[in-house]
């Protein structure tokens, strides 16, 4: 079952201009994938080419910031909502 | 132009004369594609630094929801600086997360607060003025 993807409004412009988007897999980081399949200009937006999460961002499930889960092997059932928000910090 | 409704702002400045000794952050929000700030969040500053700050993910998640829950969207985000000239620090230039996004500075170095706007893009800062609106 696709879980819903909820993106950043700065990421929108590259999923057609969508807030939400449904995306398959076992886990974030298949949900990523198939993300990336379905919308080529998002790779290297969420995962870097090394294959961690990007630092400039915050992905939960749910309500839980995945760096205290899983990160991307957290495993996704369907039933969750993905949320992808920048990290913002400053001097 | 950005136009920041009163009591956003009196919620942001609020939050960050409350915030001293540290710097204090928070979001704006207001309707998608607008300049119109109209509910202001304020989040910890997960970094609890005086010189750094860094919006509290978890802050940020539920600001976020509540801004959809309202048909708005986060426009851009403030933080105070407690000692220096509200301008944006080349920490702040390097890690603006979005280009579309408003960057209000509040410096709290004199007796009033002074509120500074600014659009971060591709490493360009250019500071924009800010206008304070009744409902």
């Amino acid at each position: 079952m696709p879980v819903d993807v909820r993106l950043p409004t700065v990421l929108r412009q590259y999923a057609g201009g969508q807030a939400t988007v449904k995306a398959n897999g076992a886990t974030l980081r298949e949900v990523f994938e198939d993300l990336v399949l379905q919308f080529p200009q998002l790779h290297g937006q969420v995962v870097t080419e090394d294959g961690a999460l990007h630092k400039f961002v915050n992905v939960y499930v749910n309500d839980d910031d995945v760096r205290y889960l899983d990160k991307l092997d957290t495993k996704v059932t369907g039933s969750e909502t993905i949320s992808i928000l920048p990290a913002v910090a400053g001097g | 132009m950005l136009r920041l409704r009163d009591s956003a702002y009196a919620v942001m400045i609020g939050h960050c004369y409350d915030g001293l000794p540290l710097e204090a952050c928070g979001l704006l929000a207001g309707p998608l594609g607008s300049s119109n700030v109209t509910v202001a969040y304020p989040t910890a500053n997960a970094a609890a630094s005086s010189r750094v700050y860094t919006v509290d993910p978890r802050d940020y998640l539920r600001a976020d929801r509540d801004a959809e829950r309202r048909g708005l969207v986060i426009l851009g985000v403030f933080h105070s600086h407690t000692h220096t000239d509200p301008y944006p620090s080349p920490t702040d230039v390097a890690q603006a997360p979005d280009p579309d996004w408003h960057y209000v500075l509040v410096s709290l170095r004199d007796e009033a607060p002074m509120t500074r706007s600014y659009r971060i893009v591709d490493g360009k800062i250019s500071e924009e003025p800010v206008v304070l609106v009744g409902r």
